[in-house]
């Protein structure tokens, strides 16, 4: 019996400072101090417009001393996400979520806070100085970030069968999850051979498996950090994919691998549907928009991408009817999964153009085509690189993805309160409802415990080793009615 | 969850490779109006200088 996927993303920024000399790192830890500063200066009211604050006056000052600042900058929010520095990068994970639409919801509050978070930095900065993030995993000349998915797994299903079985759907699902590229990152591939391509992420990836994530790149990445119970759990860190600027790409993507993972669990894989060299393969589907390109399959066959995607979701379709939807989180999720899912296969395999409002390197290819033959530019060109960087930018009067007529599944208002507020699906409740009613209280919030000052005694640490222990229906009632820190952990130890 | 999400059609055939239902015509359709507009807003909003903002854009890896 599946276990239900509790899931989770973790979404790594590109980030460039104009007008202004600086690092990566300052820049992101100006970035994400700028949010937390607010935050603690007008409680979390994030919508509140204070037009005569001047911000340069506050303590917050431009002052290059990274070593310094990235320490620091390591904040649990209290929608239970984390906002913090990683490498060169501002990333933000997630609160884990027990399902896909949730999974798009706090994604898209991640977005926001970022995009606050640009807004504040701004104010800081000299004057025709800007920080400009892109949610994109590439800078188009070699060098990498990603964007990572994290998926509740059964720890008595042995790895070798996980591997075994999620590489087909890794290597294939691309042709709906890829965000699209000018040109190959691949050494000694020229734009006039891959002029666009499916991915920004499959030119990175050299090994089927193994626990890097930074060089030769892997698959299936087997880092065993399960932040849970590890005698029950595996959380299954995948590093695959890219960042969607589309919300159903994104449902898709966690919703199909998903199903896929509690398929595998369940013992009800489709036969034969490995490949032959998942390597090469990612970079062959990546590099044929056309979507014609076959690969060889373990058994000699050669199949399309598509051709195993339909395979992967005929298996699904008699799994769910054979098990529910219960590992996903039920049935209104589920079915809508696997509805997206043939709808989305439907439109590639027939006219690509059809899924233009789901697909992101299909809407993305549309905006290059027609600006291309509008101006008459090569493939490649600086300006055709621009619109795919500029797809990405999450500043507003830049986004052309924004501007691509993509289908939401979100509505402003649940983004806006998903800014603040934690899912009540999972342990993040507990997490964030702690921060934001006890925060003083909170000496440290890991996704795996926390530890509280209550003010007398030792630190207590409250360990939360169940993902779906601490939910909103669990614990609602004891925080609501609790008016210290000290009284909910007396009440969740009786 | 939207209203939008409800409207897409329904195919029951998973090897409905031929059907083009009218909703997702129309919406085709619709997309590629509307492209005319977006490729006038996309030459507004481009950065200017296309070129410097392609090549000045480097990131360190990360993961």
């Amino acid at each position: 019996m599946a276990i239900v996927k509790v899931c989770g993303l973790e979404t790594e920024y590109g980030i460039v400072v104009r007008g202004v000399d600086s690092n990566p790192v300052t820049a992101s830890s100006l970035l994400i101090n700028s949010y937390l500063a607010d935050l603690s200066s007008v409680g979390f009211d994030v919508e509140s417009e204070r037009p005569g604050a001047d911000a340069r006056g506050r303590e917050l000052s431009w002052e290059p001393d990274p070593d310094v600042d990235s320490l620091l900058v390591n904040a649990m929010l209290t929608n239970g996400a984390r906002y913090y520095v990683d490498h060169a990068h501002p990333e933000m994970s997630i609160p884990e979520v027990a399902d896909a639409r949730e999974a798009v919801v706090w994604d898209a509050a991640g977005d926001a806070i970022v995009r606050r978070s640009m807004e504040l930095a701004n104010r800081v900065l000299p004057d025709g100085a800007e920080v400009v993030i892109h949610r994109n995993n590439s800078d188009g000349k070699g060098n990498s970030y990603g964007c990572h998915e994290n998926y509740l797994v059964d720890r008595a299903v042995p790895f070798g069968l996980v591997v075994r079985g999620i590489t087909p759907h890794f290597v294939t699902r691309q042709i709906f999850t890829g965000a699209g590229k000018v040109g190959s990152e691949r050494p000694g591939r020229t734009t006039e051979e891959v002029g666009y391509q499916i991915t920004q992420r499959a030119d990175f990836f050299e090994e089927p498996v193994g626990l890097e994530t930074t060089v030769k790149r892997p698959i299936v990445n087997t880092r065993d950090e399960p932040h849970c119970d590890p005698e029950r759990y595996r959380r299954l860190h995948v590093i695959v994919g890219d960042a969607n600027m589309s919300e159903m790409a994104t449902f898709l993507k966690v919703a199909t691998t998903a199903i896929v993972l509690a398929m595998i669990e369940d013992g009800a894989m489709p036969a034969n549907i490995e490949l032959a060299d998942p390597v090469a393969d990612i970079r062959r589907i990546s590099h044929d928009p056309s979507l014609r390109a076959t690969v060889e399959m373990a058994d000699g066959r050669r199949m399309r991408a598509i051709d195993v995607q339909w395979e992967l979701l005929a298996a699904a379709t008699t799994w769910a009817q054979r098990h529910g939807f219960d590992a996903v989180a039920g049935e209104e999720v589920g079915a809508l999964a696997l509805r997206e899912w043939e709808q989305v296969l439907t439109g590639l395999d027939t006219d690509p153009e059809r899924v233009a409002d789901v697909v992101d390197w299909v809407a993305k290819r549309r905006l290059i085509e027609a600006y291309a033959a509008r101006h008459d530019l090569r493939p490649g060109s600086a300006r055709l690189r621009a619109i795919d960087m500029q797809y990405h930018d999450l500043r507003p009067q830049r986004c052309l993805a924004a501007r691509a007529g993509l289908r939401r599944i979100t509505t402003d208002d649940e983004v806006r309160a998903a800014m603040t507020d934690p899912p009540g699906s999972t342990r993040a409740y507990f997490r964030g409802r702690c921060l934001s009613k006890f925060g003083d209280a909170v000496v440290a919030a890991n996704w795996d415990s926390m530890v509280f000052d209550v003010g007398s005694g030792p630190l207590r640490r409250v360990p939360m080793n169940e993902p779906l222990r601490g939910t909103e229906s669990m614990v609602g009632n004891v925080i609501d009615s609790s008016s210290s820190a000290g009284e909910l952990l007396r009440r969740i130890a009786g | 969850m939207s209203e939008s999400m409800h409207e897409q059609r329904r195919s029951s055939s998973q090897d409905a490779t031929t059907e083009v239902e009218p909703s997702e015509s129309t919406r085709a359709e619709e997309l590629r109006d509307e492209l005319d507009d977006l490729l006038d807003e996309i030459d507004e909003v481009l950065e200017t200088n296309a070129e410097e903002f392609v090549r000045s854009y480097v990131q360190k890896g990360g993961e």
